[in-house]
């Protein structure tokens, strides 16, 4: 068994953990994108989360996880249970799926079910890892090498919440809601825009420049890498309270209030940055709103706005190659011209 | 061990140091890098490697071509066939557990291939979601990447490399040098059992950190596998606590080869250090006190100092001019990968569904489709046979695959172009001009990277032509390569379409469609072996531009003096270019023409 390395216990890198958190909270937010160097921990903290996330109530038997409160959402298999009649159901942990990059297409989207097909005759829809990451996470470290007929594939679930599989004569819908995780290196490659369009948040990291950091990294690294269960029940604590407060944040959530002001103050930080769309706006706010509730505020402040509109807008301004000035520069001076300083 | 890092050390010692901390923890340490011809001398390290290693271990060899199936696991036709129910195969990845995975000609990797062997890595298990399977199986492996790379664009796949602790350079180590182990396999077993109780002090880790700090080395991965190698150094000595000696060891193996600046200025002062023990390298130490690019936090830690010293003092020559031309060095590669798309040729690109067809040379079988064409038959296909031969059904397969069950993978994959800019950036328009081509690379890759096409930019004056810019998709590094661009000087065009030649022809090879844009008046005056003089240089320029011109890549000629000039019509002609004459060629307008003329 591979053990993972408890969220907690990451070294800084505070903008990726609180965009992973509050999307945590609410997963409408649409996902996160991780660009940075080599060496920097993305795919530590990705996999971090999904120890760290609350298990959460599922049909049981349900190979979509179907969560039983909510029939709007349910799979063909629960579709079928009659009137009135509650699912069973038990607790399951968020399932994070890793999409490895050497992923076929079948085992994405699902396929006929191979072994049954064989034996008995059947067809049968072996669900694939659409199927699996509903309602959780999918996880695509190099997102960015990345095969082009998966990305399209990837793009058109990912707005839809519906996987459509039309092949070896099954006709399968099923419902395949998951907040999209992506890491990679820039270096390595652009991302298409259409896929970044997708991610609601965008997280640029870097290695810690101060050397106290970087020895508590490699400290804690070496240490959990020598006996990584001692390791674990060390931060057990800590990943504890941090899964409450996700806990009291999604409780929150629904009565966070977003008064006129902070969307007017949303509006104005979008136009002056010329972004596309409305999706920058919505995110924006439903960023701030999920870190209201991270928080344990009632009402969205100027404060959470200032805080979640990097990682909300960055990636959505209008590419202008020829202008040297980086997005993060030009969020930044738009922040500041509208906050003051 | 540590009476060895007390002498000046020859490659082939340092590779044999590095040979035995590698066989002590192959998992922990990641790997070597092995830039190193095919020769008598790589085949002695491995061997020697070999014998360090305990003999259950595995050592497995990567080739270039290793197909995702046998690379990760996939479906075992023959065993399916005959239980009639899918059975897994291990990949080599998998098979390669505990021990060594040897991977061949690791500088023309696919970034894919590398990234999948870093992912397995990072996650001690290969996460197998392939052909209709689902599983996840542990493994730790070292990997021994055989760098036989010539070029300065060829490298290692940095999501590999940057997982490898030890980047050797045999290049220099003659046949002769070859010495046998300094460790036996039993000392190394030894040190293996040892490991997990060896302690790190926190001076080591402060140590190690800085010292990685001072050199320019961005990555948290390096001062962590720094750490693992000085732990196996002291399993290795018997000791339970890494000593200083250690640290100045992995310093030397593990930060040294990375670095991308130099600590402090370039002194010779022979002051020597304070003289502990054994301090490594003494005689040769220079004085580390300089501050101007010190972390204030370096100057009073004598042993930081000591490790930083170790590490400078195995700097490559050469390494102050490397490092000059910027964070290019570092950064120069993302590129080796898409070595051999030639032969993959029809294996790549997007899918496009499966055909019914025969099993010819070059056709790949898709063994899901075929049995899930053949799936449905099954139970017709038995009664039928047992109807035929009650006898011989029994013995007869589990799962009956007729010619018409065969399903072909047919692929589709679109060449890319690579757009190759030569600039001249020669007299007194160099800046604009300069200017103008990389506004001109930026444009083209912000609006390419929907057609993933990549851009490259050489630049030419004085006595040569200079590659600013290897062939990239990613904006962020031309933006950085190209950040600062020098002018000035003579026009050597014949060395220049050499340069654009040599590029092409490496792109060619890569099985990509090499587009060259020359930006030039086209009067040369520097010929091919340097000497100015007019008539000489355009002979040669000429020459040069035929034989461009007879390697079939497409060209074109953006002239960019202020009138038409002949010179560069001329040269249009002997590289059968397009012509076009754009005096103000700005960014716009050069990189829609670009993209007209490559359609």
């Amino acid at each position: 068994m591979a053990f993972t390395f408890p969220f907690s216990a990451i070294v800084a890198q505070d903008e990726m953990k609180l965009a992973l958190l509050i999307s945590a909270i609410d997963q409408s937010i649409g996902g996160v994108l991780v660009f940075g160097d080599r060496g920097t921990g993305k795919s530590t903290t990705v996999r971090a989360l999904a120890a760290l996330l609350p298990p959460m109530e599922a049909v049981e038997k349900c190979p979509y996880g179907c969560a039983p409160d909510q029939p709007a959402g349910l799979c063909p298999s629960c579709q079928h249970l009659g009137e009135g009649e509650t699912p069973k159901s038990h607790k399951v942990p968020v399932p994070v799926v890793d999409m490895p990059l050497g992923v076929t297409e079948d085992r994405v989207v699902g396929a006929l079910d191979l072994e049954r097909a064989l034996t008995q005759g059947e067809k049968a829809f072996e669900p694939g890892l659409l199927a699996r990451a509903h309602r959780g996470f999918l996880y695509i470290d190099e997102v960015n090498l990345l095969e082009d007929h998966l990305v399209d594939l990837l793009l058109d679930v990912a707005a839809s919440g519906e996987n459509v599989v039309e092949r070896e004569g099954l006709s399968v819908r099923h419902p395949a809601k998951f907040v999209l995780i992506g890491s990679g290196n820039p270096e390595e490659g652009e991302l298409r825009p259409q896929l970044l369009d997708r991610f609601g948040l965008s997280v640029e990291i870097s290695t810690p420049e101060d050397l106290k950091t970087r020895v508590e990294v490699v400290r804690r690294r070496d240490e959990f890498e020598k006996d990584p269960e001692a390791f674990i029940a060390r931060w057990q604590e800590h990943d504890v309270a941090l899964r409450d407060k996700i806990l009291a944040g999604r409780d929150l959530l629904p009565d966070v209030v977003v008064p006129d002001a902070a969307l007017e103050r949303a509006a104005q930080l979008c136009l002056s940055l010329g972004t596309d769309g409305l999706r920058g706006e919505l995110t924006l706010i439903r960023a701030a709103r999920a870190l209201a509730a991270f928080d344990g505020d009632r009402e969205v402040s100027d404060e959470h706005l200032k805080r979640v509109a990097p990682p909300a807008l960055r990636h959505r301004l209008r590419r202008n190659p020829l202008d040297d000035a980086g997005s993060n520069v030009r969020v930044g001076r738009a922040i500041e011209e509208l906050f003051g300083a | 061990m540590t009476e060895s890092a007390a002498l000046e050390l020859t490659p082939w010692e340092l590779a044999s140091i590095a040979a035995g901390l590698f066989a002590v923890d192959p998992a922990g340490c990641g790997g070597v890098a092995l830039k190193a011809h095919a020769g008598p001398v790589r085949d002695r390290w491995l061997e020697l490697l070999r014998g360090l290693l305990p003999a259950s271990a595995p050592m497995r060899r990567l080739p270039l071509h290793i197909a995702d199936g046998r690379l990760l696991g996939g479906l075992d036709l023959a065993a399916t066939l005959k239980a009639g129910r899918p059975i897994a195969e291990r990949g080599l990845l998998a098979e390669s557990d505990g021990g060594v995975v040897v991977a061949a000609m690791a500088e023309r990797l696919t970034p894919a291939t590398a990234g999948r062997m870093a992912a397995v890595m990072d996650a001690h298990e290969v996460r197998l979601e392939r052909d209709g399977l689902g599983m996840r199986l542990p493994t730790r492996f070292g990997v021994v990447a055989l760098d036989e790379g010539v070029a300065e664009e060829e490298q290692v796949p940095h999501v590999l490399s940057d997982r490898l602790a030890f980047h050797l350079d045999l290049i220099p180590v003659s046949t002769r040098e070859v010495a046998p182990s300094l460790w036996t396999a039993d000392e190394v077993l030894a040190a293996r059992q040892r490991l997990a109780s060896v302690e790190a002090g926190d001076e080591i880790l402060e140590a190690l950190c800085g010292a990685a700090v001072s050199l320019g080395i961005a990555s948290l991965r390096v001062p962590f596998l720094a750490l693992r190698v000085a732990r196996a150094a002291a399993a290795l000595d018997g000791r339970d606590t890494i000593s200083q000696e250690d640290a100045t060891l992995a310093a030397r193996l593990v930060l040294a080869p990375r670095a991308t600046m130099l600590p402090a200025a370039e002194e010779e002062n022979e002051e020597p250090q304070e003289q502990e023990p054994p301090p490594p390298e003494d005689q040769q130490q220079e004085e580390p006190s300089e501050e101007e690019h010190q972390d204030p936090a370096d100057m009073d830690k004598p042993l930081e100092d000591r490790v930083l010293e170790a590490a400078k003092a195995s700097l490559p020559a050469g390494l102050l001019a490397q490092l000059k031309m910027g964070a290019g060095s570092r950064s120069r590669s993302s590129t080796p990968g898409k070595a051999g798309a030639l032969q993959q040729g029809n294996r790549r690109g997007r899918p496009v569904g499966t055909r019914r067809g025969e099993l010819r040379a070059g056709a790949r079988l898709n063994v899901i489709e075929t049995l899930r064409a053949a799936a449905p038959w099954q139970p017709l296909r038995r009664a039928h046979a047992l109807a035929e031969d009650p006898e011989g059904s029994r013995r007869g397969p589990r799962v009956h695959v007729r010619r018409d069950d065969f399903r072909i993978t047919r692929f589709k994959q679109r060449t890319e172009t690579t757009t190759i800019f030569a600039v001249d950036a020669s007299g007194s328009a160099a800046l604009h001009r300069l200017a103008e081509a990389k506004g001109a690379v930026e444009l083209l890759l912000a609006d390419c990277y929907v057609r993933r096409d990549s851009v490259g930019m050489i630049a030419f004056r004085g006595q040569g032509a200079e590659l600013l810019l290897p062939p990239t998709r990613s904006l962020v590094r031309a933006k950085r390569s190209l950040a600062a661009l020098p002018g000035g000087g003579g026009t050597p065009l014949a060395a220049a379409i050499d340069a654009v030649r040599e590029l092409a022809e490496s792109v060619q090879r890569r099985g990509d469609s090499p587009v060259a844009v020359f930006l030039t008046d086209g009067r040369a005056n520097i010929a091919r072996d340097g000497a100015t003089g007019r008539a000489k240089a355009t002979e040669d320029a000429l020459a040069a531009a035929r034989e461009l011109a007879g390697q079939g890549v497409k060209t074109i000629l953006v002239d960019t003096s202020p009138r038409p000039q002949r010179s560069a019509q001329e040269l249009a002609r002997a590289l059968d270019a397009q012509y076009l004459p754009l005096p103000h060629a700005d960014a716009a307008s050069l990189s829609s023409a670009v993209q007209t003329a490559t359609g």
